[in-house]
């Protein structure tokens, strides 16, 4: 076994950071050598933890593999950018398949211990070196552990803040049925930020519109409390200071006696029971007529 | 700045040119008042196209000029809040209450003319 230290002291500093680069060569160097047999310790641990179980072992096998290069290749170099870039891309191939942030940590933080035991094995003999390996390795790794984790938390992160903005986009569309008639379906909670959204889309919709009657369908919101419902009523607000009439419809038996519990007062507000309801009120505000000119009978 | 107030018919029509100051705004409410009765006028139209703030004395200024009109025998209609004010107006809790808003000037006098054929100021 090579002992480096024990060459020409310089000075204090540069003999303390030539011996970690050159124990960081060394532990390299002893990495490299035993990757097979280290690869798969690595491998039985993660599967006897219970880790990545939604992964076969011959795709936990390949990305160990490719973990472990690069985890070697982040000590040599002392660059953690090829690993992060390894981590995001690999975080969006596995989130999609329910991988846990404890269970990516989990199985860096296994790496780190078994990489860390084979040191133990091998330095066992000298406690003095095995000190300055582990002072060598520990904040490498721990700096790996560390790219790794914050690199899976952000990647699933981005894909959150995505998967909202998506979210958002489709559930407030603003759709014109008649000359002057808006209907404006909505699908899922209201948090203050959708409301304010809905509403501005609702105003900016009124105005390219022309529209004098609103319909405003809220089948699809599952709870109402008092909060959406003051959201209600500034939007209701709002388009009459614009010019125009809202109907609300599609408040269920459950909502309905819900706000009457909690006392909201909606009585400024135009109800109806259904959307077919508040079509055939809005129509008739317009002064619509519509009627069934002859039985469906040109249907199959 | 006056804010010019034009004669159409029986109609009253205020229209604002640019961001006014409390003391225009009374100037306006005042002229609106004494032109409204020289011409013995049924509905007045303000247009607030190019508004875009609307504070709260503006909003109880304009209630005010509804209810002297109405008091003179006029029905008033607000037109033109655009739609970022009138989001602004309902978060800051500011109501123009009972007066008639529509959206631009054709709708206001449409508005208007609806309302005075049923007789003056009875609500429907």
């Amino acid at each position: 076994m090579a002992r480096i230290n024990k060459s020409t002291p310089n000075t204090v500093t540069e003999t303390s950071l030539e011996s970690t680069a050159a124990l960081l060569r060394e532990l390299v160097a002893h990495l490299r050598e035993n990757r097979t047999q280290l690869r798969e310790e690595w491998v039985r641990r993660i599967t006897e933890s219970k880790l990545l179980t939604a992964m076969t072992r011959e795709e936990i096998f390949a990305e160990a593999t490719s973990v472990y290069d690069n985890y070697v290749a982040v000590l040599e170099s002392g660059s953690v950018e090829a690993l992060q870039a390894y981590a995001r891309d690999l975080s969006e191939r596995i989130i999609p398949r329910g991988v846990e942030t404890h269970e990516v940590v989990g199985i860096v933080l296994l790496l780190r211990d078994v990489l860390a035991r084979s040191l133990f094995k091998k330095y066992q003999s000298d406690f003095g070196l095995l000190n300055r390996v582990l002072d060598a390795y520990e904040p490498a790794a721990n700096r790996i552990a560390n790219t790794v984790a914050v690199s899976f938390v952000q990647e699933r992160e981005r894909i959150i803040r995505q998967q909202q903005e998506a979210i958002r986009e489709l559930s407030t569309p603003v759709l014109q049925v008649r000359e002057r008639l808006l209907i404006l379906p909505i699908i899922g909670v209201i948090d203050p930020q959708r409301a304010r959204q809905v509403t501005e889309q609702l105003l900016r919709g009124i105005r390219a519109n022309r529209a004098k009657v609103v319909v405003i369908d809220i089948t699809g919101v599952p709870a109402v409390d008092s909060t959406v419902a003051n959201h209600l009523v500034q939007t209701v607000d709002a388009s009459r200071l614009m010019g125009a009439t809202v109907i609300v419809t599609g408040l269920s038996s459950e909502i309905a006696q819900t706000l009457v519990t909690i006392g909201v007062d909606l009585s400024k507000m135009k109800t109806v029971g259904d959307l077919q309801g508040g079509i055939e009120e809005a129509e008739r505000l317009l002064g619509y007529k519509v009627m069934l000119e002859q039985t469906a009978e040109k249907l199959p | 700045m006056r804010v010019p107030i034009l004669k159409q018919g029986d109609y009253l029509i205020a229209s604002i040119q640019s961001a006014l100051s409390d003391q225009e705004l009374m100037q306006l409410r005042d002229d609106l008042a004494e032109q409204a009765g020289r011409f013995r006028s049924r509905g007045i139209i303000i247009d607030v196209t190019v508004l875009d703030v609307m504070d709260s004395f503006a909003c109880r200024t304009l209630r005010s000029i509804a209810h002297i009109l109405r008091l003179r025998g006029a029905q008033t209609a607000i037109v033109g809040i655009q739609p970022e004010v009138a989001f602004a107006m309902v978060q800051l809790g500011l109501a123009l209450g009972e007066v008639q808003t529509a959206l631009d000037l054709e709708e206001g006098l449409a508005l208007l003319s609806r309302r005075t054929e049923r007789g003056s100021g009875s609500e429907k």
